[in-house]
Order: structure tokens, then sequence, then C-alpha cells
């Protein structure tokens, strides 16, 4: 008797999880929540929102009608510099996707259960970054009526694309991604748009949401197939996600100019573009959750969450501008060594050392509890985390053209009006879409979250209010 | 005439004889799993749950064989490695080939990237392609989105369904079944 009572191990005080969802949720207070964000009726912040955004799409349409009426010479692209704002500007749009598809994707194999309140979000995200991204190199081919040779479609002339180009593995690897996020993002909507259907009470939103619910019957035999094909969507979606910024980092290691032919790209370009897509999704659902009021959803532990891997990527990143300076001297290059010193010392340092501020010292502050938790705080940074990206792709894009191996050939480039509007209507792109996603389309995951609540395991019984947290089945 | 009375007149039956099956709501993910388990022990395998997100256990439960899916993605996969890796060869070697930087006309390490993302595509194809192939959706018209109290299903309800083509089927004593395993607001539907 005595025995047993020594041996009976010690109660360890188990640390209480913080809950994914504030406040009693049950099944149905989710499907609330989160679809009369689509129910209200239009209101004016909204609408002046939108047209904002849309006003400033038209900007760029016609920016682009524009280009392509002239003539790329309307950018501030020449010799030395043939690479200007367009190419800053796709690097630094797919990279904001990435942080849609590393949560929707790499979090959800790693079983990480705080994803499902953002996921939906930061895919939308990723998606519309991706469209983005695309209207940069599409446009700065030039005759953009001929940007289907980049494809290989046989054609009268005979002529096929060159495979040993990274710029063409670019285009497989920026449309693959684009595709798959696409069937990705649907493919986990399907069962909330029908939950949307079910509610409808208008025929125009019965007839919309019941064609795009595909006549989803929250069916055993079909979630049977729907996990093992979300499962696989999620397993694909990990390594692509990796590849398309290794390739579009590719477009520049693998030529010889100074300051690109590194063998480290890859891997700092794809958590550059995690830092940077982590930072936009903090961003945009900071203020979501406010007006839209699912604070009880994506609660501060998420945004604390969000917050620690913006400062672990940061930390990537930082030490990824180190090894370069480091490699630059190490590996004894006198052209290598010169642009580098260059950019932090030459005549476009200014946007170097902004690249390093916002990069690598701003997130610093994520190292104090506090700070993670403090919303003013974390918009701030995560903008200027944005800004300290762009500049990044910026440095490395001009800085090396405009100073290579001849100093004769050297240059300093400077946007026109016409990049500045094009980039910011790009963002008019952006929400315009974003926008539209918010007021028409279920905005969290529905089925995930409610999954993830207690009572939604089947051997979960109404545990006393003590006991909760006590007990975590599953 | 309607479709439905052409539809009769060519099985043979009024439609009121033949019901599509009986459908029951459950409180909550426990007792619905218990409950597929006891229809499955009492015989029945033309039937189906219906919940607002996959309940764990539920396949055991209803004895469904792991999803096939993967099975079709990993075709898909072969078919995009394959077919990716073939046509960069047959483009760049065979139909105009292209010397770069003095390398082989066959250097396939070159065309990796492009192999692996067709790989990856035709795999994501062939995983969703599969899922709604095997679902049979879109389906746009099924009797159960025509009961009034189905859209719990996609909110907070939990149903089991019995199709009439069971063998097992009654609908008294299916009714009655399901009424003892504690289901409610049992109804029977028409196709």
């Amino acid at each position: 008797m005595s025995i047993a009572a020594d041996t009976r191990l010690p109660q360890i005080p188990r640390p209480q999880e913080e809950p994914l969802t504030e406040g009693r949720q049950d099944f149905h207070s989710i499907t609330e929540s989160v679809c009369r964000i689509t129910e209200y009726k239009t209101n004016r912040i909204w609408l002046a929102a939108f047209g904002f955004a849309v006003f400033w799409l038209m900007v760029m349409v016609s920016m682009i009608a524009y280009l392509v009426w002239t003539g790329v010479g309307v950018w501030g692209l020449n010799n030395p510099v043939g690479w200007g704002w367009d190419i800053v500007n796709f690097v630094f749009w797919v990279g904001i996707g990435h942080a849609g598809t590393l949560i929707s994707a790499i979090l959800f194999l790693f079983r990480q259960k705080w994803r499902t309140s953002i996921n939906r979000f930061a895919e939308a995200m990723t998606i519309f970054a991706v469209m983005c991204a695309g209207i940069f190199p599409a446009v700065h081919v030039g005759r953009v009526w001929v940007a289907y040779w980049l494809f290989p479609l046989p054609n009268q002339m005979g002529l096929w694309p060159q495979f040993r180009s990274p710029l063409l593995w670019d285009v497989f690897a920026v449309s693959t991604y684009a595709t798959v996020s696409a069937i990705f993002w649907y493919v986990g909507m399907v069962p909330d748009l029908a939950t949307l259907r079910d509610r409808a009470t208008s025929r125009i939103r019965k007839i919309a949401y019941g064609v795009f619910a595909l006549g989803w019957r929250g069916s055993n035999r079909h979630w049977n197939h729907y996990e093992a094909a979300y499962l696989l969507l999620a397993g694909l979606s990990t390594p692509l996600v990796i590849s398309v910024h290794s390739v579009v980092s590719f477009d520049f290691a693998v030529s010889v100019v100074p300051g690109w032919h590194t063998t480290i790209f890859p891997p700092y370009f794809v958590a550059g573009a995690v830092f940077s897509g982590f930072a936009m999704v903090l961003t945009l659902i900071i203020p979501a959750r406010e007006w839209f009021n699912f604070k009880h959803l994506v609660t501060l532990r998420h945004i604390d969450n969000m917050t620690k891997i913006i400062l672990a990527t940061s930390l990537i990143v930082g030490y990824a501008y180190g090894i370069e300076l480091f490699v630059a001297w190490y590996g004894g290059d006198p052209y290598e060594m010169a642009i580098f010193k260059l950019r932090a010392t030459g005549p476009y340092a200014w946007a170097y050392w902004t690249m390093v501020f916002c990069n690598v010292v701003v997130p610093q502050v994520f190292w104090l509890p506090w700070a993670r938790r403090s919303i003013p705080l974390i918009l701030v940074a995560s903008v200027l985390i944005n800004v300290g990206m762009w500049f990044e792709r910026f440095v490395i894009v001009v800085t090396s053209l405009a100073n290579d191996y001849l100093p004769s050939s050297w240059g300093y480039y400077s946007p026109t009006i016409v990049d500045i509007l094009t980039f910011i209507g790009s963002f008019g792109l952006f929400f315009t879409f974003f926008l539209l996603f918010l007021r028409f389309l279920p905005i969290i995951a529905m089925a995930e979250v409610k999954a993830i609540l207690p009572q939604a395991n089947p051997h979960h019984h109404e545990p006393p209010a003590a006991a909760i947290g006590e007990e975590r089945h599953g | 005439m309607t479709l439905r009375e052409i539809i009769a007149m060519v099985v043979g039956a009024s439609p009121r004889e033949n019901p599509w099956g009986i459908v029951a709501e459950f409180e909550g993910p426990g007792q619905l799993l218990a409950a597929a388990r006891a229809l499955r022990q009492a015989g029945y395998r033309r039937y189906d749950a219906h919940t607002p997100f996959p309940v764990h256990g539920m396949n055991e439960a209803m004895g469904l064989r792991p999803s096939r899916v993967p099975l079709v993605a990993l075709a898909g996969g072969v078919t995009g490695a394959a077919l990716g890796l073939a046509m960069q060869w047959w483009i760049n070697a065979v139909d105009y080939p292209l010397v770069i930087s003095d390398k082989p006309i066959l250097s396939w390490p070159a065309f990796i990237p492009v192999t692996f993302e067709l790989t990856i595509l035709l795999a994501a194809f062939g995983a969703v392609g599969s899922m709604f192939l095997f679902n049979f959706l879109p389906m746009l018209y099924h009797p159960l989105l025509k009961h009034e109290r189905f859209g719990r299903v996609t909110d907070d309800g939990f149903m089991l369904s019995v199709e009439a083509r069971d063998p097992r089927f009654e609908p008294q004593a299916t009714r009655e079944l399901l009424a003892s395993l504690g289901g409610d607001h049992i109804t029977l539907l028409e196709p």
C-alpha cells in the first residue's frame, strides 16, 4: 500500500495552454461570426475602400496601356540597368505570397493547429500577390502580345523556348505555383461555401454559392477522399513553395553578374519571402480582425506566433546579409568585393541601410514578449519590414547591374513616374481582389476551426468548468 | 410530363413508393460515431454520415477503405515527371537542338526545375481531380439538399442518411433503429 503510494509519479503541473479561440465557442457561433461578415449590408467604409482600390487599379491599367502603346522605354530602364522596378516588384510580390503557402501547407504538415484561423486569409493573400507579381514580367517582355512564346506551344515559326534558361524555369515555377495555390484555396473553401449556400436567403446568393459549393453535403465518404487530397496538396505545396523562390533566385544566381552569382541565394530568397509574407499577413489581418470583429478567432496568440516566425526569418535574412559580405571577402574575387563595398557605401547606400534597418534591426523588438502582443507596434514593424524587403530586392537587382565589371558602363538608375504609378497601382489590384474576398467569401476556414474545438472530438464530454485545459484529447 | 414522371415510367414505380432514403439527426460527433458503428454492425452498407467537419474515427466506424486519391496523385506526378523530361529533351535536344555554353545537348540537370514543377502540377491535378471524381462532385442536385433541415449539416448538425438501395433498408425498421440509436427528426426523403 505504502509502496504504491511512494512510486506514484509526482503530479507535474502542466502549463495551461492558451486556447486557440477565445470565449466559449460552439460550432454555431463560429458559423455566425464568419458568415455574417458576408451577410451584412455593404457598408460605406468598405465601399470607399473598394472605390479607392479600384481607382489605383485603373491607374495601373492605364499605365500598362500607355506602356504597351509606347514601349518599355516609358520605364526608367536603360543600359546598364535593364531590370529595374519591374523585376523588383515581381520578386517583392512573389515573396509576399510565400507566407500564405507556408501557413496553409507547411504548418498543416507540422500539425500546427493555430494555423486554421488564418490560413484562408493568408492563402487569399498568396493568390492575389501572385497575380500582382505575374503582371510585371509579363509586361516587361515588351511585346506583350507575343508573351505566349514563353510557353512551349507548337507554332508556324518552328521555334521552341530554351529550357536551359532560368527565366523559363521561372515561367513554369510561377504559373504552377499560381495554379496549385488557387486549387488549394478553392478546395479548402468548398465546405465553407456550402455553409454560405445553406444560409443564403436571396436567390442570387443561393445560386452563386450553390454552384461554387459543387453540391457539397458534408458526407463522410466525401471527407475521406477530401482529407486525403487536402493532405496531398499540402505535401505538394511545401516543396513547391520552396522551389518557386529558389527558381526566382536562379534568375540572378545562374548569371555571372557580381553580387548575383552566389549559391546562398535560394535559401536566402525563400527565408526573405516567408519573412515578408508574414509581415504582410500581419499588416492585413490586424485591421481586418478589428473591423470585421473576429478577434476571438484570430487571437493575440496567433499574432504572437506570427511575430516569432518573423523574428526567426529575420535572423536568417540577417545572417544571409552577413554571410554574403563574408563570402565576398573570403572568396577573394575583386569584382565581388567591389560590388558589396559599393552597396554599403556607394550611390545606393541609402537603400542598403534602409534594408538593413527594416529587416534586421526592427524585428529584434520581437524578442520582447510585450512587443509581440502590442498591436500598434506590430503594425508599424510589419509595414517597415515590407518596405525593407522591397528595398532588399531593389538593392539586389539595381546595384549589381548599375556597377558591374567595366566602370565605363556604370550608371545610376532612377524610376520614372510610370514605374512608380504602376507599382502603386499593383496595390490597387491586390486590394481590389482582397476587399472582394473579405466581402463575399468565408475569410476563416470554418470547417477547420470547428474541427479543432474540444467538442469536435467524439470522445469529448462536456467537462466541468475547472477541468478545461487540464485534459486535452487528440 | 415532368422529368420525374418520365423516370417513374422507365423505372416502373412512382417515386412516392420508392423513397430515396431516410435521414436522422444526432446530437454531436460522439453520438453520431456510435450510431454509425451500430448501423454497420446491423448490416447496413449504403449509409453515410454528414458532418460540418471530418469527425475523427468515422472512417473506421463506417468501415471505409483508405482513399485511393494518393494513388492517382502518384500517377499524376510520375506522368508529370516523364512528360516534363521528355518534352524538354525532345524540344531542346531533338527538334531544335541548342548549344548553350558548350554544354552537352542533353544536359539533363538544366531540365530539373521544369520537370519538378510539372511533377507537382500534375500530381496536384491528380489529387484534386480524383477527389472530385470519387466524390461524384459537382452534383448540384441531390435528394438530401432538398431536405429542409439538411442545411444544419454545414453549420452544427450531425446527420446519418440511409439509402433505400441498401438491401437492409426497411422504412419502418430503419426508422426504429435510428430512433433507438438516439436519432431525432427522422425523415423519409423522396428522390
